[in-house]
């Protein structure tokens, strides 16, 4: 909504800067996008000038060389290239030093060899209308005038058109313009006098009375237009219409252009401004229709059939459907009701009678009509907002005066009134107590009063406060107290507020264990120098098939995504990874370790509000490339593979106090030989592993991609940790090597160790992997096995140890056909036993 | 030469060749020579025994005197000369100590959207709020209708939120938890609620999916002014003590009054920044948009009445912020976009 201050000073003047202005109006509820200015950043040097003579210029058949009295001193030359520019003619001038619009410095110039000094205006030139085909002439009917005419037209003042005079004493060439965001409980601030209330109310400047108060024109029957409305009353509460003669269709007062320039609307001819400048003063949209035009003299207000095709004013034929209004007379469709005219019926330069049309529409309807044709005008963002009934005849009365005064038309006795006006005002109790209560602060009762009564409202007293009588155009807006006491709040002046906390006796903060969980699972992994990522939940086919997902795991579908791969949401999180994984390498990142924690989206049944979706927690890690940084004194780091991820995941479980286990193969998209199943307490949560190479490859990683992925919300919460003895007595260490045959298993041997040692083994660890076809012989390995044992209670005896490990040797030949190796050094060690806490160094 | 001259001889002798020793390898041939199996003053020690009683004592104890005070001073010579030595092994070993030090462990962070979510969290558990999840695919009827929106208001519309069906969406706000939470709990309630949220919006300032955390206090005598002191408590806790807070009055349909509030900037003072150019964090108004809110509407609360929020009995307010943007003006970032890239340039930063 735009608002020049030059229009609403009109109304009312607040006497204050626009951005003090700008400032009030911020801080009692009306949105100010920005300030802009209209028209010449400056009014210095522009005057009035009259034409003294004007000869062709000698150098160029277009140009003429005019001699024009500009007030003080000498007659000034100026070149001039209008057409209609002739000795006599009263003009708007440049002189050398004005600012134009566009910012730009008017100096005296040699054109085509002779000195101009200044320059005779255009109308464009000054931002009053698009016109830029001749100078623009002042005369009787310009001026600085507004709708009531009071003194206003320059010419009517004797002398005022004097040369020298000021341009802006008699023309608005310059205005502040504040562009509003009116919120949609607000219909009524869609017009300036809507604004301008406003502004009274938050300043306590007095609010001139409404510029539809004298009102030339009279109620009761209208001849000469018959009107039915057969759509329901509910798509049309209110149609009005009156008739004007003898009109004269001509241009607009510079006034009034300039106005409509400001207000972002280009001047076309008197009548049609009238009917915008009426909406824009209002907020209540106008139509005019040729009256001679209207075949039959009659209009019907009804629904359109289906596929029914009008030809709108801007040249379109559009297609309409059952739901949406049409106005027609008797060779059919003329309009879209509320959204947009229809050529047929027009006012043209030849009109002479016109029908006007003010209407109230359902906004929601306006609104799907606006949609669906994608067809929008001022009218149809007025009319979606929801306008009022009593609106259309204030609109009435104001295009009345106009059409008098500006087209020196008459108005017809009477006026169509097809709906009448809307129900008596609603009066609500006030209570003192209640205002109080919910701002936490005391409006006394007589500023309340005040306060309302600004903004239209009449109250009078109650035993507890005040009954106060709503005007129709706060209708739909305020209907209980709670918007009475927001009325009182934002005039009385938010910054009044003292600011308070609740008191903090019932209620006390604390996550709950699972958010603790899931705190910790995530510092978990940045501890281990993983990067959180964040992304997108939504997914779709593609990357399904990339990540060879026959069944998706039941995903989610939008049913209006913004592109098909991102019309589902996503089922897991490592989708994304791959995504921003890739992303990063292709910008040159070596090492990727990132994880993410969010929720994924399953539904076996078509959703709907009694069966939402599955939204569990997943947690899903990436990793790639060297685990550490390469340096001068290690030039090629391990590079990050299936067992650095079952590192991370166990350090991640491990913060969590969580045990668990291995299970079967990872998915399709995994490498068959390097991943597995993640089972706690015995139920699958996820999976570890690399990536399949084909699928790693579809992200264009041609190195090792390893991750895991689980489902937080599957996990136990974690029990509090219990303390266990950590014992004074040393623990004895010795390493042993044990020959295994391939197919055996790391956790099987270490499954029998410990199984055999127990309960004096406290520890056993595997520490290397040996394979030696010449040594050890075809299809064996040595795992070597860091051993220590530990009683509670007492230092244990050489004797003791020794027996265990021979229990533990026993073991391993009987279960799992292994042989401990004895006498050889290096990676598959002898057994090496060492009393005492100092271990022995691997060698 | 009596014995006891002999022992006296030895002993200037011995300790004559240790002071001169120079090195700890020439003391131990010196240790040996003097003290060693076969040397002298041993083995006078060990004849004492064929001495005559009344000789024994005197021999025997200087002999003792003089093994003990060579021992002595070669204990304290070998020292001296150990850590000569010492250091001057240590003055030759040198490295050259501007080599870089091996890299540091890779320091992991979580996102920024992730530690500000976190960081409000905490200044809200601190005022005594518990936070409250719920379903990011969420129903028509908690996201809009209970929450007092007309059945024709244009974020309802196909264009601007995404559908799974009828009557289910992807939840626009963090609002729908308002009602739910509720429902499951009678007053007082004091929550707030973290999570993702979902427009459907994709250019330069929007993206279609991003993270909000509403805030609800109910109870019954909360008022619009401790909306506006629980609000400043939060804006100083992020944006640091000296911040002030504006309410601005809005239009939302699930609060009445409503407000919209704003923050002091923090990178100027009304609108010049330090370098006396209008500030570019906050376009020169000296004032940060950071959140809308306000009293919880009748209307809402009515839906939940029959769980203890009677509206002429409880009251409270709500409030919602998005925790990108709270981001990006703590941080500077410009481009919102940033935030979902996860370039590891970005993420390494915070």
């Amino acid at each position: 909504m735009r608002v020049p201050l030059e229009w609403l000073h009109d109304y009312v003047d607040p006497a204050m800067d626009v951005q003090s202005l700008a400032d009030r109006l911020a801080l009692s509820g009306t949105a100010v996008e920005r300030i802009e200015h209209h028209g010449v950043p400056s009014t210095d040097n522009f005057v009035v000038g009259r034409v003294l003579t004007r000869v062709k210029h000698p150098n160029a058949d277009r140009l003429s060389l005019c001699t024009v009295d500009v007030g003080a001193g000498e007659p000034s030359q100026i070149v001039c290239g209008a057409p209609n520019v002739t000795a006599g003619l009263t003009v708007a001038v440049a002189r050398p030093g004005a600012v134009l619009p566009d910012g730009s410095v008017l100096r005296s110039a040699k054109l085509r060899g002779l000195e101009s000094q200044g320059m005779i205006l255009s109308e464009r030139e000054l931002q009053i209308s698009g016109e830029h085909n001749g100078i623009m002439v002042l005369g009787a009917g310009s001026g600085s005038g507004s709708e009531d005419g009071t003194g206003a037209d320059a010419a009517g003042r004797s002398g005022a058109l004097a040369p020298g005079t000021p341009l802006a004493q008699v023309l608005s060439i310059a205005t502040d313009v504040l562009v509003l965001e009116i919120t949609p409980n607000r219909p009524d601030c869609l017009g300036i006098y809507g604004v301008a209330r406003e502004v009274a109310a938050c300043t306590g400047a007095a609010l001139k009375p409404p510029p539809w108060v004298d009102d030339p024109g009279s109620l009761g029957a209208l001849s000469g237009i018959e009107i039915e409305r057969t759509a329901p009353a509910m798509l049309c509460p209110r149609f009005t219409a009156r008739i004007f003669e003898h009109v004269k269709v001509g241009e607009s007062p510079l006034w009034l252009k300039a106005r409509l320039m400001a207000c972002g609307q280009r001047p076309v001819s008197n009548v049609v401004d009238i009917t915008n400048y009426v909406m824009l003063a209002t907020g209540q949209p106008m139509h005019a229709f040729d009256y001679d035009r209207v075949a039959g003299a009659r209009l019907r207000v009804r629904t359109a059939r289906a596929g029914e095709q009008v030809q709108t004013l801007d040249g379109q034929t559009r297609t309409l459907d059952e739901q949406m209004v049409v106005i027609e007379d008797a060779d059919g469709p003329t309009s879209i009701a509320g959204v947009m005219g229809g050529a047929r019926s027009e006012v043209h330069a030849g009109t002479t009678r016109v029908l006007s049309e003010a209407a109230s529409w359902s906004g929601p309807n306006i609104q799907r009509t606006s949609l669906a044709l994608a067809l929008r005008s001022e009218a149809s963002g007025r009319f979606e907002k929801g306008l009022q009934v009593e609106q259309t005849l204030r609109a009435q009365a104001l295009t009345s005066r106009l059409m008098t005064r500006l087209c020196s038309a008459s108005v017809r006795a009477g006026t169509l009134d097809i709906g009448g006006p809307g129900p008596a005002p609603r009066t609500i109790r006030l209570r003192d107590a209640r205002t109080e209560r919910l701002l936490g602060v005391t409006v006394p009762r007589a500023r309340a009063r005040r306060h309302l009564e600004a903004i239209g409202f009449t109250a009078t007293d109650a035993p507890d406060g005040l009954d106060v009588s709503v005007p129709d155009f706060r209708r739909a807006d305020v209907t209980r107290e709670a918007d009475l006491i927001e009325e009182v709040a934002r005039l009385d002046g938010l910054e009044r507020l003292p600011a308070t906390l609740p008191s903090a006796g019932n209620h006390v903060g604390v996550l709950t264990a699972l958010q603790r969980q899931r705190r910790r699972a995530v510092d978990a992994l940045a501890a281990q120098g993983l990067l959180e990522v964040i992304g997108w939940s939504f997914t779709g086919p593609e990357q399904a098939r990339k990540l060879r997902l026959l069944d998706a795991g039941s995903p989610v579908t939008l049913a209006n995504p913004l592109s098909s791969e991102q019309s589902q949401l996503r089922t897991r999180l490592f989708g994304s990874l791959l995504d921003i994984a890739q992303r990063n390498r292709a910008r040159g990142a070596g090492a990727i370790a990132i994880f993410e924690s969010g929720a994924v989206y399953r539904s076996k049944f078509k959703p709907s509000p009694e069966r939402l979706p599955q939204e569990p927690q997943h947690l899903a890690a990436l990793l790639c490339g060297p685990l550490r940084a390469p340096s001068w004194r290690e030039q090629s780091p391990p590079t990050h593979d299936f067992f650095s991820a079952k590192g991370v995941l166990d350090g991640l479980f491990a913060a969590l106090g969580i045990r668990w286990e291995l299970g079967q193969r990872g998915g399709r998209f995994l490498h068959p030989g390097r991943s597995v199943q993640v089972l706690v307490a015995g139920e699958p949560v996820g999976w570890v592993g690399e990536l399949h190479p084909s699928v790693a490859a579809e992200w264009d990683f041609s190195d090792t991609l390893a991750g895991f992925e689980i489902e937080l919300s599957a996990l136990p919460l974690p029990a509090v940790p219990r303390y266990s003895e950590i014992g004074s007595f040393p623990a004895v260490r010795e390493d042993l090597a044990v020959v295994v045959a391939e197919p055996v298993s790391a956790a099987q041997v270490l499954d029998v160790v410990r199984n055999a040692g127990s309960p004096l083994l406290a520890g056993a660890d595997i520490f290397d992997v040996y394979r030696d076809s010449e040594r050890l012989g075809q299809g064996v390995k040595s795992l070597a096995l860091r051993l220590s044992y530990r009683a509670a209670d007492r230092t244990l005896t050489d004797e003791e140890v020794a027996a265990r490990r021979a229990r533990i040797t026993r073991a391993l030949e009987q279960r799992l056909e292994g042989r401990v190796r004895t006498g050889e050094s290096g990676a598959g060690a002898a057994p090496d036993a060492q009393r005492g806490e100092k271990g022995r160094d691997r060698e | 030469m009596t014995l006891a001259e002999t022992i006296t001889q030895l002993r200037a002798a011995g300790e004559a060749a240790i002071a001169s020793a120079p090195t700890v390898a020439e003391l131990e041939r010196i240790r040996v020579e003097l003290l060693g199996r076969r040397a002298e003053l041993p083995n006078l020690l060990r004849g004492v025994a064929k001495l005559p009683p009344q000789e024994r004592s005197a021999v025997g104890r200087a002999a003792n005197e003089a093994r003990r005070a060579l021992e002595a001073q070669l204990e304290q010579r070998t020292a001296v000369l150990a850590g000569a030595e010492l250091d001057a092994r240590l003055e030759r070993d040198r490295v050259d100590i501007t080599l870089p030090g091996d890299p540091a462990p890779a320091l992991g962070r979580l996102h920024l959207i992730t530690q500000t979510r976190r960081e409000i969290e905490d200044v809200f558990i601190g005022l005594g709020y518990r936070i409250a999840e719920g379903p990011e695919v969420e129903t028509v009827y908690y996201n809009f209708d209970a929450l007092n929106h007309e059945p024709t208001h244009p974020a309802r519309a196909w264009t601007d939120t995404f559908y799974i069906a009828d009557q289910v969406l992807l939840r626009t706000h963090t609002s729908p938890m308002q009602v739910r939470s509720m429902e499951r709990q009678r007053p007082p309630i004091y929550i707030i609620v973290p999570g993702r949220v979902y427009r459907r919006d994709n250019d330069l300032t929007h993206t279609p999916q991003f993270h909000q955390i509403e805030g609800l206090a109910i109870d019954e005598q909360i008022t619009l002014s401790d909306l506006k002191g629980t609000l400043l408590h939060f804006a100083r806790a992020i944006f640091g003590e000296q911040r002030e807070i504006r309410l601005r009055p809005h239009f939302f349909p699930f609060t009445e009054p409503s407000v919209e509030v704003d923050v002091s900037c923090f990178n100027c003072t009304a609108g010049t920044d330090a370098n006396g150019e209008r500030c570019s964090i906050c376009k020169g108004t000296g004032w940060l948009e950071i959140l809308g809110s306000g009293m919880v509407d009748p209307n809402v609360l009515a839906h939940v009445a029959s769980n203890g929020y009677d509206p002429e009995r409880v009251q409270g307010f709500a409030f919602g912020m998005g925790i990108e943007r709270i981001a990006m003006l703590k941080h500077g970032i410009s481009d919102l976009r940033l935030l979902y890239d996860n370039d590891l340039r970005f993420l390494e930063q915070f």
